[in-house]
């Protein structure tokens, strides 16, 4: 009986896990900010409260709005709620992982990204171009760097589907491989470029000339808003998860294996946890950078991964 | 310790030496230079005593001693000494842009892969297929000595080509005779000291470390 | 029933009907738009319908024609290769006439659109020749009369300088590319044959000629070029973002859309077919320059504000990205790995398919706020959103399949391509391996770069505020004009949502191409799944894709109608900046200043800003004036120095005309006397 419901069952947790991991992570980084500095923190359901806020409160549209800009929070939530039913997060055995490889998973984060773009240009105002401008450049150099990253690995494990590498790398004896080392950094300086975190972007910075992200989405308003919001957040649970998933899978449960489910579960918590101070360690050592070194930083996440792809085939 | 888990070492360790190859080309600073050069000689300095570890040749330890001393302390230091004497300007300028250096960077290293790749064939030592990072690395130094201006980060890739040379050795043929190396850190902290007396000169001639002055010397026709 | 030849065929002598009946009826303008339009749209869905046929049948049929030169008759024949393209140039066709009944009326008045109709016509008569010729005589034949029928059309607005000027170039390249063609043509004919004969002038002469490997490489470099030029693969591309902006937007679209594409149709008719197994370098080449055109065209398209001429560019991306695909499976085949070969081979097609619909799509879109507002320059377009509700959602489906979204279709061709690159560790050679990694590399650099042009096309040109003249009366277009879009952008839709259907009826052109399919194993999951290699390798389905978004979209969309949120109007936030005014938004030079600053590499940038102050001083500015040229290094590298070089020798045989006549009398009788001296 439960081992018929058991693909469903696994879907939903992810699913919802997905949901409630998002604002939690970005609670637990607010708040080890906040102890950082030395302020006392919200706690670690804040965003959570901010979010059903925003829910409830009015929606103001921009004048000449069309659409556009009305329809693409929707679609930044369902393609981002798409990468959360894909990505293996505590199991291996999910059913929708092979709805879409990784490199369809980069697509649909693009789809989102598209969207988002076109509604920073939909009020037309000066702000809304200038943050699709710069959202587009990155995007456009943090990309191919990103499928690179992710080519090593699947060269390691032979294939492009996420739970099959997941699978294959957690079965595989552990070797030493130094263009993994360099897909995770190469991946990492990615990741801090497409989530908009310091040092390439500030998520809570709403100073015109600093912002990216924040400036095409500063017409938003109320349930709008929540779900752009809430989509960010699922978006930094989820690259955390998929690097977790593509370079430290072990804990994750493998196929047919529900044992395992507490335990991953435990594993996911506490690497995400780590995840959640370094961002911070991060956050609070550096500052943001000058809009064209972001370039070069990018240039150095290409270079960090093309040098993995080569000393996979130069040393191993 | 496995011969295997050694050479798995190793090639992590041969990575991580074409890394800080790459990072001295992305540098901007001349003080980072000189402390990712001292982290390629530690890295170079571990990679050896793995080596003598794992083929059982005792000499490399002293090798590897000898490296420590030289590459991760003294040469560093006097470098640091020399431009806080001379009060050398902090960022480095270079001939030919940093993107660019990278790109070729990269084509570099896949050049030096083509070409070491018959030597792969026919070596059978664990450490053979670090050989195409070594001449990687010996490449990105020359590479450094092209395309950047300053006098002082010539002497840095010059001294990260050699470091390339010594890792090869290392690899290919689990080193130089002893005599042979001693001679040539002896050399190496020579031409140093040599180097830091040519750089007193060149500055009370020109009043710069800017290579371009250089071209003063040249007879005009 | 019909054979899928005899509708070919027919739908041929049709299309050369309505060009002769176009220019009899010359003096009833309305009534001829709309009946040749329609006509012209009945034979394309012939000839689709033929061609589908042929490649569903996977059968081949072949005729002579007892026509042309004594003893040379016309050979033609029709396989899925060919069938597979004359379905792509039916389909695109089909629905360009549709839009073509509304389209022309725009020129009703202003000039007679009869030429246009009738180069029209023998346009896409010459095109379906070119597929269904079988030997080098017609072919070239065939050729010529779609080189010459589209200079006609670029020629049409002839009273703009640069429409003419395009229209030079263009045949001047096309030309250029012909001749080597025909070179290439000779010597396979020649090895064929013996070069004394005539005999091997046929297509199934040469595939059996038996060629040195020297001779084969110097015939495929021949045509490779030729086509190339024809293609616009850079270098050769610069005739491309001249003429296809300059001819009207139904024929763009045909231009971009399908006649590029008889040039690839060229390219692995003769390095596949004709010449059995191809060489791997050939394939490198050819991997080489499509890495090249696919990453500097995108580039070059972003640098545009002319919204055809950025299409033009972005379709030198697209030839390059359908070249990629081909040289992987050139080096494939070689290696005779046909599985692989036959992956990248329907990566190849499936892209041809996609491009063919949405850059055909992009055009028309383009054609329609041409027609709506006469003004082709983005930065003086901006919000027809509100204007023109039709157009904007369905120019929105061509944006999302050029930029590869899921789930549309210009994606799953990419995946494919993503696919057969992850796929080379297979070949054996370590340095090859290790580079072409870096090829998906660039590939991934193009499908990003293409995301952000479109973001600008589509959001400066429909999104914000108008830019343009004050009062500008801008309206929807007409019926016809949006069925032909709307129909394209539901195949866009439709092709990206089921590729394992697309899939299983094109296996068999790879089949007979280089004999491997992959209909099997991208099948072998159910139609839900594709699964190109194998289900543990990659998957991807389409339709889950497609029905998670309307899902979750609807399902959010539905939770708040029921909650009853209100929604109120107000002016725009913007960080509390007020009287904000057209003018202050990003426009389409300002959008791809960051693109500029970081490639500016690849481009040679002339950059001037003037301030006019008051009284001639710069100290109180009243006017910025900001003067910008971006034009690609290998014109000036390239094309420059021939031009120059060309002038300067026109101008030294020019001093050998005087204008009197016994000079020129005096030349004719120095070569009589030289003759017969030598003779």
């Amino acid at each position: 009986m439960i081992r018929q419901y058991y693909p469903i069952l696994i879907e939903s947790l992810q699913v919802i896990l997905v949901l409630l991991g998002g604002p939690l992570l970005v609670g637990w980084v607010r708040m080890l900010k906040c102890w950082t500095q030395g302020r006392r923190s919200a706690g670690l359901l804040q965003p959570m409260r901010d979010v059903t806020k925003l829910f409830v409160k009015e929606t103001v549209l921009a004048e000449n709005a069309s659409w556009i800009f009305r329809s693409t929070p929707y679609i930044v939530f369902g393609a981002t709620l798409m990468a959360g039913a894909i990505i293996p997060v505590v199991s291996a055995d999910l059913p929708l992982a092979a709805t879409a490889d990784i490199i369809a998973l980069v697509a649909i984060f693009a789809l989102a990204r598209f969207f988002t773009a076109l509604a920073g240009l939909d009020t037309g105002t000066a702000f809304g171009g200038m943050g699709t401008s710069r959202e587009m450049m990155v995007s456009s150099l943090a990309e191919p760097a990103v499928l690179m990253s992710v080519f090593t690995v699947s060269l390691v494990s032979h294939s492009t589907s996420l739970s099959h590498m997941v699978h294959e790398l957690t079965t595989v004896s552990f070797v030493l491989r130094p263009s993994l080392a360099f897909a995770l950094l190469a991946f990492i300086l990615i990741a801090i470029a497409e989530t908009g975190r310091i040092p390439v972007d500030n998520p809570s910075t709403h100073l015109e000339l600093t912002m990216i992200h924040e400036a095409m989405l500063l017409e938003y308003s109320g349930r709008h808003l929540a779900l752009i919001e809430w989509a960010s957040m699922m978006k930094l649970f989820l690259f955390a998860s998929l690097g977790i998933a593509l370079f430290l899978p072990w804990g994750i449960a493998g196929i047919d294996d529900p044992g395992m489910l507490p335990v991953a579960l435990v594993a996911l918590a506490v690497k995400l946890a780590l995840t959640g101070v370094f961002i911070v360690l991060v956050e609070t050592g550096l500052s943001k950078m000058r809009i064209f070194r972001v370039a070069e930083f990018l240039g150095m996440a290409f270079l960090l991964a093309s040098l993995g792809m080569l000393s996979y085939f130069i040393l191993e | 310790m496995s011969l295997s888990l050694a050479a798995q070492i190793n090639s992590v360790l041969a990575a991580l030496i074409l890394l800080t190859s790459f990072a001295l080309l992305v540098q901007r600073r001349v003080q980072g230079l000189l402390h990712i050069f001292a982290w390629q000689g530690l890295l170079l300095s571990i990679s050896t005593a793995v080596v003598g570890y794992s083929a059982g040749l005792h000499h490399l330890y002293i090798s590897a001693l000898l490296t420590l001393t030289l590459k991760v302390f003294a040469l560093p230091y006097i470098l640091y000494v020399l431009i806080h004497k001379l009060k050398i300007h902090k960022e480095v300028e270079e001939v030919v842009n940093i993107p660019t250096t990278m790109i070729i960077g990269i084509a570099l290293v896949i050049f030096s892969y083509d070409l070491t790749s018959p030597i792969r064939e026919l070596s059978t030592l664990v450490t053979r297929s670090t050989l195409a990072v070594a001449l990687s690395t010996v490449m990105l130094g020359l590479l450094m000595m092209i395309t950047r201006k300053k006098a002082l980060t010539q002497i840095v890739g010059f001294l990260s080509l050699e470091n390339g040379l010594f890792f090869a050795a290392t690899s290919a043929t689990y080193g130089m005779p002893l005599v042979v190396e001693l001679g040539v850190a002896l050399d190496i902290l020579i031409a140093a000291f040599i180097f830091g007396i040519f750089f007193f000169q060149i500055r009370t001639t020109f009043d710069s470390l800017d290579l371009k002055e250089m071209e003063k010397l040249k007879e005009d026709e | 029933m019909p054979s899928p030849f005899e509708l070919v065929s027919a739908s041929i002598i049709v299309f050369l009907c309505i060009s002769l009946v176009s220019a009899l009826f010359a003096n009833r303008q309305s009534i001829l738009v709309k009946l040749s339009s329609a006509l012209s749209a009945a034979a394309c869905l012939v000839a689709a319908s033929g061609g589908f046929l042929s490649v569903l049948a996977g059968s081949t049929e072949a005729m002579v024609l007892p026509i042309g030169l004594p003893d040379m008759p016309f050979y033609m024949r029709l396989d899925p290769l060919a069938g597979f393209f004359v379905s792509i140039v039916g389909l695109l066709g089909f629905f360009v006439s549709v839009y073509s009944i509304g389209y022309l009326k725009g020129f009703l008045g202003r000039r007679s659109v009869t030429p246009l109709l009738v180069f029209y016509n023998i346009f896409m008569a010459g095109m379906l020749l070119v597929l269904v010729s079988d030997d080098a005589y017609f072919f070239m034949i065939a050729w010529e009369l779609m080189a010459v029928s589209s200079f006609f059309l670029v020629f049409f607005e002839d009273e703009k300088v640069q429409n003419r000027r395009a229209a030079f170039i263009y045949i001047l390249i096309a030309h250029i590319g012909a001749v080597l063609i025909l070179l290439s043509f000779g010597i396979m004919a020649g090895f064929a044959a013996g070069f004394e004969s005539f005999n091997g002038y046929t297509f199934s002469a040469m595939r059996s000629a038996n060629m040195p490997a020297v001779w084969a490489s110097i015939a495929f470099l021949l045509a490779f070029a030729g086509f190339a030029a024809k293609a616009g693969v850079i270098p050769l591309h610069v005739w491309l973002p001249e003429a296809h902006p300059a001819a009207p937007s139904n024929v763009s679209a045909l231009m971009s859309g399908v006649m590029l594409k008889t040039a690839i149709y060229g390219i692995i008719r003769v390095g596949f077919d004709m010449m059995g197994t191809p060489q791997w370098w050939w394939g490198g080449l050819v991997l080489v320059l499509g890495l090249f055109s696919a990453v500097l065209g995108i580039l070059y398209a972003l640098m545009q504000s002319d919204i055809k001429k950025l299409l033009a560019y972005s379709s030198v991306e697209n030839i390059g990205i359908i070249l990629i695909a081909v040289g992987l499976s050139m080096m494939f085949a070689y290696l005779k790995l046909n599985t692989l070969a036959a992956l990248a081979m329907v990566a190849a097609f499936y892209h041809m398919l996609n491009h063919a619909v949405f850059k055909g799509l992009l055009f028309m879109g383009a054609g329609a706020i041409l027609h709506a507002t006469h003004e082709r320059s983005m930065e003086a377009l901006g919000g027809l959103i509100g204007k023109m509700k039709w157009t904007a959602p369905l120019f929105l489906a061509g944006c999302l399949s050029a930029s590869a979204l899921p789930p549309f279709n210009g994606f799953v061709s990419e995946w494919l391509i993503f696919q057969s690159f992850l796929l080379t560790p297979a070949l054996p050679g370590r340095l090859i391996n290790l580079l072409i990694p870096l090829g998906a590399a660039a590939l991934a650099l193009t499908a990003a770069l293409g995301a952000r042009g479109f973001v600008k096309v589509f959001g400066i040109t429909f999104l914000g505020k108008w830019r343009g003249r004050q009062g500008a009366l801008v309206t929807e277009v007409d019926w016809p004009m949006r069925a032909g879009m709307l129909m394209a952008a539901l195949s866009c839709l439709l092709l990206g949502i089921f590729p394992n259907l697309v899939i299983g009826w094109l296996d068999a052109v790879p089949a007979s191409v280089v004999g491997g399919g992959i209909g099997e194993t991208a099948k072998a999951s159910g139609w839900l799944w594709l699964t190109p290699v194998a289900a543990e390798r990659a998957s991807y389905s389409a339709p889950l894709v497609f029905f998670w978004m309307v899902l979750v979209v609807g399902a959010l969309y539905l939770i708040f109608r029921a909650r009853g949120g209100t929604v109120r109007r107000a002016p725009a936030w913007d960080c509390g900046f007020e009287k904000m005014t057209s003018r202050m938004q990003y426009t389409a030079t300002s959008m791809s200043m960051p693109t500029r600053r970081i490639f500016g590499f690849a481009f040679s940038i002339k950059e001037a800003v003037t301030v006019i102050g008051r009284g001639g001083s710069a100290i109180f500015p009243e006017k910025f004036l900001y003067r910008l040229k971006v034009r690609d290094h290998i014109w000036n590298f390239g094309y420059k120095p021939v031009s120059v070089a060309s002038f300067w020798l026109a101008r030294k045989v020019g001093r050998l005309q005087h204008g009197r006549i016994q000079i020129y009398l005096l030349y004719s009788f120095i070569t009589l006397v030289v003759l017969l001296v030598f003779a």
